[in-house]
């Protein structure tokens, strides 16, 4: 997960320091924004150093001291079999934060590579946006459970439960929501190709492999840097109302979407049950489409400074 | 603009075919088994004469083409002869494993409270969204943007999942204002009876249009702080219009074309979404008669409504083409 | 045979308290009451049991259609078309148990006015035992032979082979009567084309069916021609079906808009906190459901080629020793589990048979848990702890997979069961298996139930009616599922012993009662605590909720829960 915020830094490096500081202002400028990303950053640590402090399993039983509220041993109180709910949040929040960014990652790669074949070579553009006009059409939530219900079993087999279901929720989201991705990426290479130094590095014979790399991938960045925050948001919805129908992880097996729906029966006895989880969900989510929004703002120079 | 509208809907078909086959494929190879909630109590040798009498010991092509028949010729010739006393030799329509009755009437009877839900879910969602975009952007990082810009955040941040159960425990278990389960029996024929109508229909409504007024404020915004920028406000400012009519009749007019397009796009996408919610308030709706289909294995009924909702994506992204070109002169097509 | 009585009458006690089901004050004219709601979180999908084996569809179809006799709440037989229960003493059986002879109760109409007769008995037998039809209950009339009308009040069926309990054909709510007039063009492969009939079949009960809408809800009104004088006492009945049974407890416990809903599987605190509500009750019954254990006493091992793993040819290396079973059953405190996974809805139990009474074997040795003596039973057998705290034997892991279907209660019992093998020193995988794949019959998926690819697996299982022979008659040698049987088969331990062969077989041939018992009660054991081949967990009861204001209602197991719907009444 830091890994990947040091990515985006070192992405974001690439272009002039005067711009990457422009850039920062106007984002900072963006109060919902900054505590958006410090919201998230606080989470990722939470949820990835938090069990290293934590002393309890997240699967550990302790049947004495089950259905307990809120204390000081367990913070977010137990669940019915007395397990800790404060570790299974941090657990959980590993899991989801890992599907919602992997399956980002698996959307915008796809996205953005057809979004800039399509955009440079004129000659796929025909294909490849028919494509994606294909993707489009088809009803993805539909189709997202009869996936999982069609592979489940099979990725099961060959990547035991837990990596089978993860491969299976982030490739199905992955390859389900890059389309909007590669669309406007195609509309900004379009664009570019007519600009004067792509047109001048075209006529001093660069090849086409390094146009991509050099002129026209760090120039289309902002909008790939937009769809990948909305992509996180989107990926750990879906993987939560999947959980919620009854078709993502196993019951045994804790995401924020599992804890959620495990916890909605308890909803009048222990509200709190409901709570952490819902909220971790909803924050997280609300914080990356902040950043997301700061970004947008921030990197548009038509909406910038007005 | 005629020429434009029929050789887009003649490219229609083999993409719906291309759809259609995908849709089976995926549909029938799922390791699902028609027979498998029944109880243990029933012996495997008379289970596996049911899947027998399901058809489903047939090779896949002919599968998929008797679907494919059933689909495009014996359900429309069903609904002529219905229709127009025609007496079209029609066979056998889609059969659910389930209920073992035509697919298509089941459908109908579903669409009347999926319609109801989600249609004005819909329309409250449009009627939310448009102004409160059209502030957020006039007042660009004020108050009343950054708190429209936090509602609507949540509004697609918190899953419909938890929102609505939420409602169920404050409004229907502590208040008892609303019913926690949705009377699809239930006709409208006076103003008591529409009262109850929309008591029923409040909480899943509600749900519904605060997730989709999300969304759509945000387009509304983006589009506003577009336009606002553009030359002809300076100028229309510049010959001294109220500022009244330069936002609500100049800029609000070309604002609303791309957001008239995404609300149409958005149409056949609300259906799948609307799943969730349905299941939550017990709306036996579409969505809900997909999600049980689904998980009995019942593979005509969740081809035949997947592919629906296909085509009706595939018509609401034409509907949406022609409706920028209604609305925005620049564009034209040859 | 004469005994029949009396063992019916001591079958199993329900638990349901009939509370004034002949209380005063409520018989007055039908339909006086009104409506009553009804919610089943599954949704019916079609109203022909034939169709369907689904219970919410066997259900719902009970209030309509009607058998010749029910199992009531006791699970003793009563008549309900027929006029009496045909016995050996009464001359209703034949002496030689080959043939069973009906009488049916005079002046019986079908909802729309028409005489019930025989040939409507002998249509439905013609119906379900059509080659094409894909009857779900076709097993209801194995081994008949012929059915024949022999006067319009009288119906003869004839078995190939002596039948000593003939009560499945036309027997409970999975096998009711259907009418010849509206059925007869839907035989066979038209059976699926009949939809108005199947959606709404003319009956004899006390409702007809006035809306049906698939996977919803159905509409039903009193019907005019039932034959008790003023029943039911509701006019109109709303089915409704869908959600998930934490909304349909709600509904009738908290909000109070439903009277009476179907099997809430909750967990029991849950359950609890509804019940303040107030406006509704849980009510509940025990039947003969065994949540269980079950030992694969074969090697499930991948590295056995396809067509050899999982089958007789290989022995478990770990469960073949009876030691080994028994400390991993000792380890299970199934006390603890009912509380956690049940509550009110379940009680511990050693038998696979925990019902009707006269039926279940007194074994209870399991109720305790007894880790000590497990770890020592181990030892003995060799395993000893080894460095990582998980016992070897000859180099070999104490390590087993254990596989279910996925489900909430089913994965809490598997985390628990686990931490208690952990304890013992067995190391414990855990795999859970989407339910349409694990009790699908697909002989291409490992997944399987019936496949058992697995070391140890649990799920629950019952038996119809009250007889147990078939279901004990299920764990011959010859019902091991088997690649050359397409992995059908009821034998999932493919478990193997002589003796138990031979003694099924003589339950087969067996007529009188306490004798039947007997054997029943032995066939039991030498499945249960003699080898531990099955490990019972729960027996697991049905809980329903009701409304307090709803009067009548009484809980029944044996049979479709709306069995006796006629009765039901608004108290005043």
């Amino acid at each position: 997960m830091t890994e990947m915020t040091d990515d985006t830094l070192k992405i974001i490096d690439r272009p002039a320091k005067s711009q990457l500081r422009d850039v920062w202002e106007q984002f900072s400028a963006h109060k919902g924004a900054l505590i958006g990303a410090a919201f998230f950053l606080f989470v990722v640590l939470f949820v990835l150093i938090g069990p290293f402090l934590w002393l309890y399993d997240p699967t550990f039983i302790d049947i004495r001291s089950r259905n307990q509220g809120m204390s000081f041993a367990h913070p977010f109180g137990t669940d019915q079999l007395g397990r800790d709910i404060f570790a299974r949040v941090m657990k959980g929040g590993q899991v989801s934060l890992a599907v919602g960014i992997t399956a980002m990652l698996l959307s915008l790669v796809v996205g953005t590579g057809i979004g800039v074949l399509a955009g440079y070579f004129k000659r796929l553009d025909g294909p490849l946006m028919r494509f994606t006009d294909l993707f489009l059409a088809l009803p993805l939530l539909p189709l997202l459970l009869v996936i999982i219900m069609l592979f489940r079993e099979k990725l099961n087999g060959t990547f035991g439960p837990e990596g089978g279901i993860f491969i299976l929720m982030v490739s199905a989201i992955g390859i389900t929501s890059w389309m909007q991705t590669a669309r406007i990426v195609r509309g900004d290479v379009l664009a570019l190709k007519e600009r004067e130094f792509v047109l001048a590095a075209k006529s001093i014979g660069t090849p086409s492999q390094r146009m991509i790399s050099r002129h026209i991938l760090p120039n289309v960045l902002s909008p790939i840097l937009v769809s990948a925050t909305l992509g996180i948001a989107n990926a750990i919805i879906t993987e939560s109302a999947l959980s919620f129908l009854g078709l993502g992880f196993p019951p045994d097996f804790p995401t924020w979407g599992r804890l959620l729906f495990d916890a909605t029966d308890y909803m009048q006895q222990y509200p709190e049950r409901v709570l952490w989880p819902g909220l971790a969900i909803s924050f997280t989510v609300l914080a990356v489409n902040y950043i997301g929004d700061g970004l947008r703002d921030a990197l548009d120079p038509r909406i910038r400074g007005r | 603009m005629l020429i434009f509208t029929i050789r887009r809907l003649l490219l229609a078909i083999p993409t719906l075919l291309f759809i259609s086959f995908i849709i089976f494929l995926v549909v029938t190879l799922a390791p699902s088994d028609p027979t498998a909630n029944l109880p243990l109590t029933i012996p495997p040798e008379v289970k596996q004469k049911i899947r027998e009498s399901l058809g489903l010991g047939q090779p896949l092509p002919v599968r998929y083409f008797k679907w494919l028949w059933q689909f495009v010729y014996i359900e429309p010739a069903h609904y002529l002869n219905q229709a127009f006393g025609f007496s079209i030799d029609t066979g056998q329509r889609i059969l659910s494993w389930q209920t073992r009755s035509p697919v298509m009437d089941i459908i109908s009877q579903r669409m009347p409270q999926t319609l109801w839900v989600v249609g004005t879910s819909y329309v409250v969602a449009i009627l939310i969204a448009v102004p409160i975009g059209v502030i957020s952007a006039y007042k660009q990082y004020s108050w009343f943007d950054q708190i429209g810009t936090f509602i609507s955040m949540i509004g697609f941040s918190v899953p419909t999942f938890f929102t609505g159960v939420l409602l169920i425990v404050i409004f229907s278990v502590h208040l008892g204002w609303f019913p926690s389960i949705y009377d699809t029996t239930h006709s409208v024929t006076d103003w008591d009876s529409f009262v109850v109508q929309v008591k029923q229909m409040i909480m899943p409504t509600f749900v519904l249009a605060l997730a989709n007024a999300a969304q759509l404020s945000r387009f509304m915004r983006a589009s506003m702080l577009d336009n606002l920028s553009q030359d002809y406000v300076r100028t229309a400012r510049a010959k001294g219009l109220q500022e009244k009519t330069v936002l609500l009749v100049h800029v609000l007019r070309n604002s609303m074309i791309p957001v008239i397009t995404v609300i149409a796009l958005g149409i056949p996408n609300i259906f799948g979404s609307a799943i969730i919610t349905e299941q939550v308030f017990k709306v036996n709706g579409i969505g809900q008669l997909l999600i049980i289909a689904i998980q009995g294995g019942d593979v005509p009924t969740v081809q035949t409504i997947t592919f629906i909702f296909a085509i009706l994506i595939v018509l609401f992204n034409l509907l949406a083409d022609i409706l920028y070109g209604v609305f925005d002169p620049r564009i034209r097509y040859d | 045979m004469k005994h029949l009585k009396t063992l019916l009458l001591a079958s199993a006690a329900s638990m349901v308290a009939a509370s004034g089901a002949f209380a005063d004050g409520h018989e007055g004219k039908r339909g006086r009451d009104g409506e009553v709601k009804i919610i089943y979180w599954q949704a019916p999908s079609i109203l022909n049991s034939y169709l369907s084996g689904g219970t919410k569809d066997i259900e719902s179809a009970s209030m309509v259609i009607e058998p010749l006799a029910r199992f009531n709440e006791k699970g003793e037989l009563v008549p309900y078309l027929a006029e009496s229960i045909p016995t050996v003493e009464n001359g209703g059986v034949s002496s030689d148990l080959k043939t069973i002879t009906w009488k049916i109760k005079p002046g019986i109409k079908w909802s729309d006015g028409t005489d019930f007769t025989s040939e409507d008995v002998k249509f439905t037998a013609e119906y379900c035992m059509h080659p094409e039809g894909g009857c779900a209950q076709s097993a209801k009339f194995d081994g008949v032979d012929t059915v024949e009308a022999v006067d319009p009040l009288t119906v003869k069926v004839t078995f190939k082979e002596p039948k000593p309990v003939p009560y499945a054909a036309f027997v409970g709510g999975q096998s009711p009567i259907i009418q010849k007039a509206q059925f007869q063009d839907c035989l066979g492969a038209k059976a699926p084309e009949c939809t108005e009939a199947n959606f709404g079949p003319i009956g004899t009960g006390p409702f007809v069916v006035t809306d049906f809408k698939p996977n919803d809800v159905i509409q039903m009104a009193a019907n005019e021609n039932y034959r008790e004088e003023g029943k039911p006492a509701f006019a109109k009945v709303t089915f409704k079906g869908g959600g998930d049974a934490a909304a349909a407890g709600r509904a009738v416990m908290e909000t109070g808009e439903f009277d009476y809903a179907w099997n809430m599987q909750l967990a029991p605190d849950v359950l609890a906190k509804m019940a303040e509500g107030g406006k509704g009750t849980p009510i509940s019954a025990f039947g003969t459901l065994v949540e269980r254990i079950e030992m694969n006493m074969t090697d499930p091992s991948p590295d056995l080629p396809e067509g050899e793993r999982a089958t007789a040819k290989h022995a478990h290396p770990i469960l073949s020793d009876e030691r080994v079973r028994r400390a991993l059953s000792m380890a299970i405190d199934r006390p603890l589990l009912v509380e956690i996974g049940y509550g009110q809805a379940g009680r511990p139990t050693c038998n696979l048979v925990p019902a009707p009474q006269a039926y279940a074997s007194d074994n209870t040795g399991c109720l305790t848990q007894d880790m000590a003596g497990a770890k020592k039973l181990l030892d003995e057998a060799g395993w000893v702890p080894g460095a990582d705290g998980v016992r070897e034997k000859d180099g070999k892991k104490l390590s087993l997979t254990y596989q279910t279907s996925t489900n909430a209660v089913r994965q809490d019992f598997q985390a628990l069961i686990k931490q208690w093998w952990q304890e013992l020193g067995v190391n414990t995988e855990l795999r859970n298996i989407d339910a349409s794949v694990f009790f699908g019959g697909d002989p291409a998926s490992p997944d399987t139930f019936q496949k058992f690819y697995s070391d140890v697996e649990m799920y629950a299982n019952n038996f119809d009616g009250t007889d147990p022979e078939q279901y004990l008659g299920q764990y011959t040698c010859e019902k091991a599922p088997k690649p050359e049987s397409q992995w059908q088969g009821e034998n999932i331990n493919r478990f193997c012993n002589a003796d138990y062969d031979k003694l099924v077989e003589e339950l087969g041939r067996t007529g009188e009662i306490s004798k039947r018992q007997e054997i029943a009660k032995k066939l039991n054991d030498m499945l249960t605590k003699d080898s531990m081949t099955i490990v019972p967990l729960v027996d697991r009861g049905r809980v329903s909720a009701a409304a307090t204001s709803l009067g009548g209602v009484v809980l029944n197991t044996w049979d479709s829960e709306l069995w006796n719907v006629a009765d039901w009444y608004r108290k005043k």
